[in-house]
């Protein structure tokens, strides 16, 4: 794989303030057919739109993380749930407006049973 | 239904060595894959804490820098248009390695930092420390989120393979391992009753022997009682070569 050595992308699905601040970090990058690997969500994105994009994110291969806020990825659970490939790992990050919630989380809800309540303390 | 209980094939001398040495190798990659399943294990629960840890402390950070973004805003006016609108090369990117855990292995991220920074003047108006604060904590946040990233990635591949292997020693252990076992008692079983039936076909053979060797007895012995009578020695055997009592020949 050529796009494992040149290295990988991140790639952001949040709303603006979210994206805005991980392109001053450094992880933004328009490729060739000048498609971003940032998406930002307004409230009246449509779910479909979301979908779409993170389903686009996901076949790219030059992404390997894809950060996504995590209200956004309560709207879009489904596809998260459905994807079971440990590359491109999808990452989900506290949104401003609401405090993270461990109990939502894929990754984490695979892992219930395997911890006990006082780990999260 | 037989031959999920054992495997089908000739009960041999030969056969039953070779399922001998089959249950041996059953039992060595038995304990071995068990081996194997706990050094996952052990590994799996270490990244689990891990991973617990770093979302919290991604809790945190994130907080710091939303907080950071806010601040920025209000001084320097809201300048996402430009950022979102000037995107061109990444700066942080990351790269994935290997590494081999017990023959399985994980993809573990690396951020690397590679071109010039496209937002050097962003802020220069107003607000150019606060930005300059935001940038660092984001670049903290990916630095997290990228370590978290591959945590994530090696928690899901790990569980991958601890339920394989799980399948595969439970396989070896409730399947294989009985299934050889039988066909190994049922060659010994096969085999046992092959000798019985040889030993008593030698006594068969035996006992027929004795009637015909009687039956010789007493034939000769009435022969020499015969012989007695009419006083003919009785050790005396004929002379082939003799030729006293033919008659010659003329032709």
């Amino acid at each position: 794989m050529a796009s494992s050595r040149s290295g990988k992308l991140l790639a952001v699905i949040g709303d603006e303030d979210t994206c805005t601040g991980f392109l001053l970090g450094g992880i933004g990058e328009l490729n060739k057919h000048r498609h971003p690997n940032f998406m930002v969500v307004e409230k009246d994105t449509p779910t479909n739109e979301i979908e779409e994009q993170l389903k686009k994110f996901l076949n790219r291969q030059d992404i390997a993380i894809i950060l996504i806020s995590q209200s956004i990825a309560d709207v879009v659970r489904h596809v998260i749930d459905a994807h079971v490939e440990p590359i491109p790992t999808i990452l989900e990050i506290p949104s401003k407006d609401a405090p993270y919630d461990p109990s939502k989380d894929s990754i984490l809800r695979r892992a219930k049973g395997m911890f006990s309540a006082e780990d999260f303390r | 239904m037989t031959s999920h209980e054992r495997i089908d094939i000739f009960p041999s001398r030969m056969n039953l060595t070779i399922m001998k040495t089959r249950l041996k190798g059953a039992h060595k990659g038995h304990s071995l894959l068990k081996k194997k399943a706990d050094a996952l294990k052990i590994r799996f629960h270490s990244i689990l804490k891990k991973i617990i840890e770093a979302k919290q402390e991604m809790g945190e950070v994130m907080k710091e820098a939303s907080f950071s973004l806010a601040e920025t805003k209000f001084s320097g006016g809201d300048f996402s248009p430009v950022v979102l609108q000037n995107v061109s090369k990444a700066q942080m990117k990351v790269r994935s390695k290997k590494e081999n855990v017990a023959g399985v292995k994980l993809p573990v991220f690396e951020v690397y930092e590679d071109g010039t920074d496209s937002y050097e003047l962003t802020g220069l108006a107003r607000g150019g420390e606060q930005l300059n604060r935001l940038k660092k904590n984001y670049a903290k946040a990916v630095k997290l989120l990228v370590e978290l990233a591959s945590l994530q990635t090696a928690f899901v591949t790990l569980d991958e393979a601890i339920k394989i292997t799980n399948r595969r020693v439970n396989a070896i252990e409730h399947v294989i391992i009985p299934r050889i076992e039988r066909t190994i008692s049922y060659i010994v079983t096969e085999l046992d009753e092959g000798e019985r039936e040889e030993f008593f076909r030698l006594k068969k053979i035996q006992q027929k022997k004795e009637v015909m060797r009687n039956k010789q007895d007493k034939i000769r012995r009435k022969w020499q009682e015969e012989q007695e009578k009419e006083n003919l020695p009785v050790n005396q055997t004929p002379n082939l070569l003799a030729d006293d009592e033919d008659e010659d020949l003329l032709f």
